[in-house]
């Protein structure tokens, strides 16, 4: 009876990977024994368990980021199939194969998958991201927020700085200061907040900065992208609006 | 480009449609003339511009330094963007990639345009009311009409796009219902300033604008 069992089904992978940060990229073949429901971190999980070559060579084993497994910590963002996402949503059985796999170039290159998005805290930072309420006595309750902005507000909470929409966007490159559309839908979130809003202005000063709001081009590719549907491009042209507002309002005050 | 570059870019927007943008349905408009009135249309058309006071400053402000930043600092945008449409195969990308190509099209074209038409103009080569005739036989050449076909239907669509991206840039149309709207009224503009520009190409390639019938014109014009 035993004679009768098939050949193992396998998925084949292709990962393009790279040793250290200045080294060239090559692509290994890998075939990882399906299993059903799997998605592209267990298959890494599997490569990494038998680090074996298609072609039966041994290697080292594919390194990879991942924390939260749920899609909303944004760490496993790559390429997969050509698009940006993150891996561990990515189920093997709705994707094509072979598998391709690719680091998010856009960024720094650690090594294999592992990118570096040092970038994007930065940007957070420039952007002053956050509302400051710190101080040395408590300041009592801040104004209220409206419920329908609320709303809107929270969906844009959902940026989990993956990097996917800046992978995507054609302007954000090596010779490019473009922050990203990431960073301009951060300042339309800490804009709205009733608390955040008595610093609206240096949010938009810092976008109004070199390689700021300007480096957008409209191509839109960052809210096809998003893999938590934030309409970033609504965010970027309500950031050129209040951008546009702040700059006549700079301009016939001073 | 070293310091800030919000102001230029903004400013490089604000040309494309003010005055440029005005400047090119004027444009469209007359040569239309072309094809509606004729040999004696077009010269009555560009007599009309010329008549304006001041005209040398009106073109200085209005076209050629406009032109000249846009389409420098055009290509200077050009540079800093990568085209991945072969990744991202969206209409909105494609509009971008195309938008950077036919504005590189558009500004050689506009140099040759120019020194074939109104700098033979200023060297005295032919005159406004030759313009027509002297169009006659650039768009008789099959190279030449070519290169005016695909260079205008570029023209057209830099503008029109470039216009729904001005919204865009300038925070007018904000939400996606917003930019749907205006992406198909743009569509429209694209349509119908493509058909005027490409009548009057074809009016140009007319008989009555040849050198003899147009001499003969002329000269009722001058000695009548």
């Amino acid at each position: 009876m035993a004679e009768t069992a098939t050949k193992q089904r396998t998925v084949k992978f292709i990962i393009t990977r790279r040793e250290r940060p200045e080294s060239a990229p090559y692509t290994e073949e890998f075939e990882v024994p399906y299993r059903p429901n799997m998605n592209v971190i267990s298959a890494l999980m599997e490569i990494q368990r038998n680090p074996v070559k298609a072609d039966g060579g041994k290697t080292a084993p594919v390194c990879w980021e991942s924390n939260c497994l749920e899609e909303v910590c944004g760490a496993c963002s790559m390429v997969i199939n050509g698009k940006p996402r993150q891996a561990c949503s990515a189920l093997v059985d709705k994707l094509e194969q072979p598998i391709r796999l690719e680091p998010m170039s856009t960024f720094p290159v650690v090594r294999d998958l592992v990118i570096n998005r040092e970038r994007m805290f930065q940007a957070l930072k420039k952007v002053k991201a956050w509302i400051p309420i710190d101080g040395t006595y408590d300041l009592g309750p801040g104004p209220r927020m409206a419920e329908t902005k609320r709303q809107w507000a929270y969906e844009l909470s959902k940026c989990m700085t993956c990097g996917v929409c800046l992978e995507a966007c054609p302007n954000v490159n090596e010779r490019n200061s473009f922050i990203g559309p990431a960073a301009i839908s951060q300042v339309r979130l800490f804009n709205a907040h009733p608390t955040g809003e008595m610093n609206e202005h240096e949010r938009l000063e810092a976008l109004m900065d070199d390689g700021g709001i300007e480096g957008c081009g409209n191509s839109q590719n960052c809210v096809r992208s998003c893999p938590k549907g934030i309409p970033l491009t609504t965010s970027i042209a309500a950031i050129n609006k209040d951008t546009t507002k702040h700059m006549f309002k700079k301009w016939l005050t001073m | 480009m070293s310091g800030n570059s919000y102001l230029p870019r903004k400013l490089h927007s604000l040309l494309g449609v003010i005055p440029l943008g005005l400047f090119f349905i004027e444009h469209a408009l007359t040569n239309y003339s072309a094809f509606e009135g004729g040999q004696q249309g077009f010269v009555d058309a560009v007599h009309g511009i010329h008549k304006l006071p001041l005209v040398f400053f009106i073109e200085l402000f209005i076209i050629w330094l406009p032109i000249l930043f846009h389409g420098v600092y055009g290509l200077y945008i050009a540079y800093q963007s990568n085209l991945n449409t072969g990744r991202f195969s969206y209409g909105r990308n494609w509009a971008f990639a195309l938008q950077r190509i036919s504005g590189v099209i558009t500004l050689i074209f506009v140099f040759w345009h120019v020194w074939n038409t109104r700098v033979q103009v200023a060297l005295g080569n032919t005159t406004y009311e030759q313009l027509g005739s002297h169009m006659h036989e650039i768009v008789n050449q099959p190279v030449y009409f070519a290169i005016y076909f695909i260079a205008v239907i570029a023209a057209v669509f830099h503008f029109s796009n470039g216009l729904w991206s001005f919204l865009v840039s300038w925070g007018i149309t904000v939400g996606p219902r917003a930019q749907r709207v205006s992406s198909n009224i743009c569509i429209g503009i694209f349509v119908i300033v493509s058909v005027l520009f490409l009548l009057s190409l074809f009016a140009f390639r007319g008989a009555e604008f040849a050198p003899s019938a147009a001499a003969a014109a002329i000269s009722t014009a001058t000695f009548g």
